[in-house]
């Protein structure tokens, strides 16, 4: 008889400060299966009454839609989420045909097409939910690599080469991303072994399992993840090493310690999804445990304002950053601001004022609730500023000493890479990693007890919906299946690391112009 | 410093069911009747609604229009039974400019006041037509407006109306020249004439109901004021139709008129003036080619104010080509300015203002004010159904609407603007709207940002490739 060994899942704060080995996380990807008993795809399948369980579609299904599990009759329900639809009828192996009785259907799922908007269409939901599941690229009947919005990021195309250099080896492409590029400067030249780190969520507005999942997926991946503006629960402590402190203008749960305890700190001026406007924490989020940590009074709405009222100028933003670099003696900085007009001057006096990384948020994305007004018109769409600030960062003469990270509507490995070939050097994502936890963008964070989905919420009941293990598992495998599709393209552009590939828009082409450049 | 100008909104539910977007259909006839059912589990609790209009039989099936699409439901029924549609009579609703989309949200903030807000970032197209090509700046560092609608300091929605003097000229200490009439409106925005087959009398009065309640003008057409009283403090503002319109002692003691353009504009205008010197005539004029150089026109005659007319879509009425409002006015605008006359003459743009958004996009493309018409209507429940325009009945009773609702559901609607005006303003760091007219150096034009983004990399861009979500 077999023993199973049952593993406690680490939930609490004791568990983690009794079990240091909690905080052991590996980057081995596992099969992580959606958390729900009917799972979305783009296909259904229905089994008729007519069915005999003679199990030939078991045996001739490679995709796990028919499963009879062991000791079992009868088949079980069909996992029509995996089904990849009629392509399947050119392998010969289609249960649909091939079924004696006919009691198998095809037909496309209703509620798939009800899923998703311009940017985020159902297909790129499904691509994220397969990634995070398999840490595998995702199957060709989703279009996984473009959205539906009409611009930017979804008219842009890779011009891929006709050959690839002899002795490319996809093994040997580096994804490192060199995080403090000042010359001359004595903190530490900080590597991440992928060219992304994640966004900032804050303890409050997010379950406090999604945000741990997000930091010890970042510490199996070598990258980052960030506190947003909430403060720093204790539970982060054994990740903190991959956790930025991040300092924003309402500076709820800033102390020294946690200052001391990052490795980066980020200054949050403002956000793409709500440029130029504070953030809000309504008060039914604003829990015991929140306002403890934000120092605040429990059931109070809690607003961030907007700008910093310390910072009216470049000089103020200098003293500011001398503040954190004293504070911190090692930690290197980065200032996160949206996309103006004006966003090149905001870059290179970010540059002067000493800052090591310039983290531009872009106007269409963010996870956090925010006006539809803001979100839609206010600020511009990263893709714009990506090309604009690293053309001036170029022509100023200090782009290579600086880091320059973009964010806002970055949603799969091909628009990091479009995003790297524009100009940036490094992404950040935040909504990517939602929808791999099962978030599908029906926007109502802040609706009644907050996320439905577990979320994005801070409500007892619904905080229950995830584990910890299982957010870490789902953002590991996204972050495999993300480092995978990026080599690929790499490997198909020729080129030998992600570094080579910044600013090399000569490999981009946009469907909307004539991309007759150097034609004369 | 005034007092700040606040509207005092409060939850004003539809009186008749609203159309929602999302709906969850349950083929009963598989249900097990587990114990564990779903519907239970509802984290807005929206079955229980179901389940009391089920059994009471009264009220309306208020969940299909709650529903948020969570898909819990769907996602955890044992029997896979549920499963979620797009309401087709959602899909129905508006035009292909008012979109169910802006239909819907303009119910919301004619029910609740409040400013939609939603997250997971943006979802719709990347641009679009019109407006929907530009951005508004925000500013990121420096910025004298603080904390947007939460904040202390003050953000000043209000704008003038009427004619200014180029520069203030004294003799013996004394003006030489007495100003001329003014009217302040604490928002940039009036109400406009509503449209023959809407203005039943509750219609019409409710929206001049709420237009004193909030301080605002309502155009009425002279049909529509034989119903209502006016007066000077009135907000009634007479449109009339008849181009030779000449005044006839009606509207004697009214503060503002508006008067059709024609060939013999100057005289009618200066027939108006004479029946009261101090009311304030404004010419209204069709949008087209020629309107820039009319207005220049207009404002050299000294014409108080002019208003600017578009379809309802925001698009040129008199033109075989048709440019959008954002354009147009832009045009309007500068050849103002080129005459050095800009701020001697009030510039109102009319026509397709169906969001805040596009009401300080119009102001920064050139106008001073804009007017708003079929928002109006929809915050009175209406679907855009045209069957009032075909003579049919209205399938929402308007003619039968309770005025103090209706009102009730104006003023939120104005509310949840003023806030979105002032977040606007607040993330540009503009402190008075009077300020954001013609600031086209804080926003950001599609085609101006695609130039300097890809041109530069990707060269010409496509013929027809305007950037519009097809």
């Amino acid at each position: 008889m077999t023993t199973l060994a049952i593993k406690p899942v680490p939930q609490t704060a004791e568990d983690f400060t009794s079990h240091p080995d909690f905080a052991d996380v590996s980057r081995t990807v596992r099969t992580a299966p959606p958390r729900y008993r009917n799972e979305m795809g783009k296909y259904s399948i229905h089994r008729a009454s007519t069915c005999v369980s003679c199990g030939k579609c078991v045996d001739i299904c490679q995709h796990g839609v028919h499963v009879r599990p062991t000791g079992y009759r009868q088949v079980i329900r069909p996992f029509d989420y995996k089904c990849i639809g009629p392509d399947c009828g050119k392998t010969g192996r289609f249960c649909i045909t091939n079924c004696p009785q006919h009691a198998l259907s095809l037909d496309e799922n209703p509620v798939f097409k009800t899923l998703g908007d311009y940017r985020w269409t159902p297909d790129l939901l499904a691509s994220n939910w397969y990634m995070a599941e398999t840490g595998r690229q995702p199957p060709r009947h989703l279009e996984s690599q473009v959205g539906n919005s009409g611009g930017g990021f979804d008219r842009l195309r890779f011009v891929f080469p006709d050959t690839i250099p002899s002795g490319l080896r996809r093994e040997d492409i580096s994804t490192e991303l060199l995080l403090n590029k000042r010359k001359n400067d004595s903190r530490p030249k900080i590597k991440i072994d992928v060219p992304w780190y994640g966004g900032g969520m804050s303890f409050g507005s997010t379950n406090i399992r999604a945000q741990l999942g997000k930091v010890r997926a970042a510490k199996a991946w070598n990258t980052f993840s960030c506190t947003g503006e909430g403060g720093y629960p204790e539970r982060f402590i054994p990740y903190k090493d991959y956790m930025i402190t991040q300092v924003a203008t309402g500076l709820f749960g800033v102390r020294e310690e946690t200052i001391q305890r990052a490795r980066i700190v980020e200054f949050k001026y403002a956000q793409g999804a709500k440029p130029g406007l504070g953030g809000h924490l309504l008060g039914d989020k604003n829990t015991p445990a929140v306002a403890a940590m934000r120092e605040a009074v429990v059931g109070t709405s809690l607003f961030s304002p907007f700008p910093f009222h310390s910072v009216y100028s470049i000089e103020d933003h200098k003293k500011h950053l001398d503040w954190i670099a004293h504070v911190n003696r090692t930690a290197l900085l980065s200032a996160k601001v949206s996309t103006p007009n004006d966003v090149e001057m905001v870059a290179v006096g970010s540059y002067c004022a000493g800052a090591h990384i310039v983290h531009m948020d872009g106007s269409y994305g963010g996870t956090g609730a925010a006006p539809n007004i803001a979100k839609k018109n206010i600020a511009m769409p990263i893709e714009y500023a990506i090309s604009n600030v690293h053309q001036f960062l170029v022509a100023e003469g200090v782009r290579d000493e600086i880091t320059l990270i973009v964010s806002g509507g970055i949603r799969n490995p091909w628009d990091i890479a479009k995003a790297i070939a524009m100009g940036a050097d490094g992404i950040v994502i935040g909504t990517a990693e939602l929808v791999s936890l099962g978030c599908i963008r029906c926007g109502c964070c802040e609706s009644g007890r907050g996320c439905a989905r577990g979320i994005c919420t801070t409500d007892p009941e619904l905080l229950q919906l995830l584990t910890v293990e299982w957010c870490t598992q789902r953002l590991v495998n996204l972050h495999a299946a993300f480092r995978e599709c990026l080599v690929d393209i790499l490997y198909r552009l020729g080129l030998e690391s992600v570094a080579a590939l910044r600013g090399r828009t000569d490999l981009l082409m946009h469907l909307d112009y004539e991309n007759d450049r150097g034609k004369k | 410093m005034p007092a700040k100008y606040h509207i005092q909104t409060q939850p004003t539910p539809p009186r008749i069911r609203p159309e929602g977007k999302l709906g969850i259909v349950d083929w009963r006839e598989d249900c097990s009747g587990c114990h564990n059912c779903v519907k239970k589990g509802c984290v807005y609790g929206l079955y229980r609604d179901e389940a009391d209009a089920l059994r009471d039989e009264v009220g309306y099936l208020d969940y299909i229009y709650q529903c948020k699409g969570c898909l819990t439901c769907v996602q955890n029924c044992t029997k896979n039974i549920l499963t979620r549609v797009v309401n087709p009579e959602y899909e129905r609703l508006g035009d292909n400019y008012y979109n169910p989309d802006i239909v819907l949200t303009t119910w919301f903030q004619a029910e609740t006041g409040g400013v939609p807000v939603s997250g997971c970032g943006y979802g719709g197209p990347f641009s679009g037509e019109g407006f929907d090509s530009m951005w508004t700046d925000m500013s990121e560092i420096v910025r004298p407006t603080r904390d947007g609608i939460h904040g202390r300091e003050y953000i000043n929605t209000g704008v003038d109306i009427g004619r200014k003097l180029g520069r203030l000229s004294f003799e013996d200490m004394e003006l030489r020249e007495t100003p001329p009439p003014r009217i302040q409106s604490p928002l940039p925005l009036m109400f406009d004439n509503i449209a023959q087959h809407w203005a039943h009398v509750p219609v019409v009065s409710a929206v001049v109901k709420a237009a004193t309640d909030l301080g605002l003008l309502a155009l009425v057409s002279p049909d529509g004021i034989a119903n209502l009283g006016t007066g000077a403090n009135s907000p009634v503002v007479p449109l009339m139709d008849d181009k030779a319109a000449a005044p006839d002692g009606r509207f004697a003691d009214s503060a503002m008129v508006v008067i059709q353009d024609s060939d013999r504009v100057a005289e009618t205008v200066a027939a108006w003036k004479r029946e009261n010197a101090q009311r304030i005539v404004a010419v209204r004029l069709a949008s087209g080619k020629a309107a820039a150089a009319r207005v220049q026109w207009l404002a050299r005659q000294g014409v108080d104010v002019v208003n600017v007319v578009f379809d309802k879509h925001g698009r040129e009425l008199d033109s075989a080509k048709p440019r959008h409002m954002r354009d147009a006015i832009r045009e309007v605008h500068a050849a103002l300015v080129k005459d050095c006359v800009r701020d001697e003459i009030t510039v109102i743009a009319s026509g397709g203002i169906a969001l805040p958004e596009h009401m300080a996009k119009a102001i920064i493309c050139g106008a001073d004010l804009v007017t708003v018409d079929i928002p109006l209507i929809l915050a009175m429940d209406c679907r855009l159904c045209g069957e009032c325009e075909r003579g049919e009945q209205c399938s929402v009773n308007l003619a039968g609407i309770d005025e103090q609702y209706a009102v009730r559901r104006l003023v939120n609607l104005m509310g949840s603007w003023h806030s979105q005006l002032l977040e606007m303003l607040g993330a540009m760091g503009i402190r008075e709207a009077r300020r954001l007219r013609g600031e086209v150096g804080r926003c950001m034009f599609f085609e101006d940002l695609e130039r300097a983004a890809f041109g530069r990399i990707f060269g010409k861009r496509k013929e027809g490739r305007d950037g519009h979500q097809s």
